[in-house]
């Protein structure tokens, strides 16, 4: 009786080693893609969410052929919202012999990486790595910061700025500006203000104002300044507890403008904001769950319906998806994973995305140009954030041919 | 005119608020010489709690439990922790609830995740109280003051009109004296330092929904309470009200008061043009720089008078 017993229990674990070892093997083949982010500390929960859905979005390619027979896999590093934490991200990725490193969260961290990879790059000719930027947004790294093996993959503040500007409504003449002293909040109140110049001459700033990043607990004294400007529309580039606590203040107080900013409609800020901001809170957008609905397109629609029965929160990480479907068209285009011809391969290519418009990685500078969306925080809509009630509906969309800014980068090409 | 009543009332809201995440940390750091770094992170737990009691129960029995479970907690980190590291010195204690605090951070991100909970004002207190100049003063801010004010009186009475209160007071003051005196010092501590606790749980509750109740909520309020808990002076319950108010108000002010150190010079004759050495630094106008004033002031407190604006003794 025991005999076969053994004799089970050895075939499985030799199957069970065969089968590891097929694991082993197969892993050989992937294609890694680092990806370095906070996935501890206060901003934990920009890269975990990102994590989940950068995951759903890999099962998707990889169950759609993957590039060249190969999955893609990714490997995760928490950066603690450090650059030199994330230096050593770069470090273990290229150890590795990764052919990409992803970021997307803060631009001080991305200037680091776009150096450090530059570096890395030029010393090692042969074990080279592609930095794909996928949200650190300062409109410098692709002008005077720009290098080759940098493609950025999300709109930049310019161009958010600009639809900012473009979605105001003609009767509104009156804004105020409320951004984070910091890089990116001081990238936002220029760029802002130059497209409010240029598009919307009518339009007068009756304030400026910049905040110390994550100090303010209480934001009651700026809505009220707010309010005695009598301005109709506050623009901010506020994002975390800055954006939500804000657009708290100002619901509390009975500020009846309209809110836009850049970051409402990521994780966390439907719940902060509440029923109370029912019509008022605008957010500048790749990207919303109801888009898919408004235009029609259902398979879209079912996969971030999809999303959301396997998570807690909602899909908004389109960008993402655009991402990897546009490593896949490069790696078949180059028809290798050799950084080298994928980095040649993805210049000036122009793929389909998930709403069925056209974007195109630019050439000059490695700036995606996509279009952009004006969702408004509205009751009524199919998709809710959050469990709220409320969800996004598209208000304006800008096309990519209005967001093509001209740009000063001197590529620097490897000969 | 219009905009100083507005921001009166905002400085007196912020200020009470502070004021009741202040009063439990003082009560602590004077009598048992503990700087409590794990102090916010009760206040967030405070408010977790308060938002899972008010799912099932409502607001009115969080404005309760949530409370005492923080008191309870704070007992038994008391009880099972301090006490046990008291035996190394302060340094060894401090660094126990440093640790504390991060522990305590972890847990909430693991237990209600890492977004922010739907922790709302609830309905009775949803609407507006009255109207300053077409700003509307939300019922809840009114409700806040009330229950901080409340509080102060509650435990000024405790301290003063009970026999415990004198004890504590005594202890403020003269901890040698009173355990040489035959008082059980370690039960006074352990209520002291539950009693902290239930404060900032409080604090949690009724902050919990008029800010937002999210895992860095403990990380952002940490430092101005200290900064509070210093300025005020050590032992002394009035003088943490007083430093509490005037934070409140330097944070309010420095918002609305469009000014920068040139124009301070300007008002005394020196004129600060694009070249003048430091001008990037001297024209930053006051809203800039609002929110850093606490811990400027905080500097300057140690400086000039190093056991605070009323501290009874110094170290």
């Amino acid at each position: 009786m025991i005999k076969p017993c053994r004799w089970k229990a050895f075939t499985l674990a030799l199957a069970a080693t065969l089968a590891l070892a097929a694991g082993d093997a197969f892993a050989e083949g992937n294609i890694k893609v680092a990806y370095t982010d906070p996935l501890s500390g206060p901003f934990a929960q920009v890269g975990d969410q990102n994590l989940q859905q950068l995951r759903y979005i890999i099962d998707w390619v990889n169950g759609r052929g993957g590039a060249l027979g190969r999955k893609f896999e990714l490997v995760a590093f928490d950066n603690k919202s450090q650059p030199s934490d994330a230096l050593l991200a770069l470090k273990s990725a290229t150890d590795q012999n990764m052919p990409f490193i992803m970021q997307c969260s803060g631009s001080n961290i991305a200037a680091a990486l776009i150096e450090a990879v530059d570096k890395h790059n030029e010393r090692n000719p042969d074990n080279r790595i592609i930095y794909v930027n996928c949200g650190a947004v300062a409109t410098e790294l692709t002008n005077e910061k720009c290098s080759y093996w940098h493609y950025r993959m999300d709109a930049h503040v310019g161009m958010k700025a600009e639809t900012m500007v473009r979605a105001l409504p003609k009767d509104v003449t009156r804004v105020y500006l409320l951004n984070q002293d910091y890089l990116f909040g001081q990238s936002v109140q220029r760029d802002v203000k130059t497209f409010l110049a240029k598009l919307r001459p009518d339009v007068k700033v009756v304030g400026d104002e910049l905040i110390p990043v994550g100090k303010v607990k209480d934001f009651s004294p700026y809505v009220s300044k707010i309010k005695a400007s009598g301005a109709q529309a506050l623009l901010t580039g506020n994002w975390g507890p800055d954006m939500t606590l804000l657009i708290k203040a100002g619901m509390d107080a009975g500020l009846d403008i309209r809110y836009y900013t850049m970051y409402a409609h990521l994780g966390g800020g439907a719940t902060a904001i509440g029923p109370q901001g029912n019509g008022k809170v605008r957010s500048i957008m790749a990207f919303h769950e109801n888009i898919a609905v408004e235009t029609g397109k259902t398979d879209t629609e079912g996969w971030t319906r999809q999303f959301r029965t396997q998570h807690k929160f909602d899909f908004y990480a389109a960008g993402f998806r655009t991402i990897f479907e546009f490593l896949q068209a490069a790696i078949n285009k180059a028809g290798s994973t050799d950084p080298n011809k994928i980095a040649a391969a993805l210049e000036g290519l122009t793929i389909t995305d998930l709403l069925g418009h056209q974007v195109t990685m630019r050439k000059d500078d490695h700036q995606i140009l996509s279009e952009y969306f004006v969702g408004v925080f509205t009751k009524g809509v199919k998709y809710d954030s959050e469990g709220t009630g409320l969800g996004w509906k598209t208000e304006v969309t800008v096309p990519a041919k209005d967001l093509d800014q001209p740009n000063t980068c001197k590529m620097k090409r490897p000969t | 005119m219009e905009l100083l009543l507005v921001s009166l009332l905002n400085g007196l809201v912020y200020g009470m608020l502070l004021f009741m995440l202040a009063s439990g940390l003082t009560l602590i750091f004077s009598m048992m010489g503990v700087l409590n770094f794990a102090h916010a992170s009760i206040y967030m737990l405070g408010a977790y709690f308060a938002y899972d009691v008010s799912r099932h129960l409502g607001f009115w029995p969080a404005l309760v439990l949530a409370p005492a479970l923080c008191g309870l907690l704070g007992a038994l980190i008391e009880m099972h922790g301090l006490r046990r590291v008291h035996r190394n010195g302060h340094i060894a204690e401090l660094l126990f609830t440093f640790g504390l605090a991060f522990i305590i951070e972890k847990a909430v991100q693991m237990i209600w995740g890492l977004l922010p909970v739907p922790y709302r004002v609830p309905a009775a207190l949803d609407r507006t109280l009255f109207h300053v100049y077409g700003t509307n003063f939300p019922a809840y801010r009114g409700f806040m003051l009330l229950v901080s004010a409340l509080m102060f009186l509650a435990i000024w009475l405790m301290l003063t009109r009970t026999r415990m209160g004198l004890v504590i007071q005594a202890a403020l003051t003269h901890p040698e004296m009173v355990g040489a005196l035959g008082h059980n010092v370690p039960r006074v501590f352990t209520t002291v330092f539950a009693g902290g606790c239930a404060l900032a749980g409080l604090a949690g509750v009724i902050g919990g929904n008029y800010l937002v109740t999210e895992p860095s909520m403990a990380f952002t309020m940490g430092p101005i309470v200290f900064v509070v808990v210093v300025f005020g002076g050590l032992g002394s319950l009035a003088g943490c009200f007083i430093a509490s108010l005037i934070m409140g108000f330097v944070q309010t002010f420095a918002v609305v008061l469009e000014y920068s150190l040139a124009d301070a010079l300007a008002a005394v004759g020196i004129k600060i043009t694009a070249s003048t050495p430091l001008a990037e630094l001297l024209t930053i106008p006051l809203p800039r720089i609002g929110a850093l004033l606490p811990f400027v002031m905080l500097i300057v407190i140690l400086l000039f008078r190093p056991r605070g604006l009323m501290g009874t003794r110094d170290t």
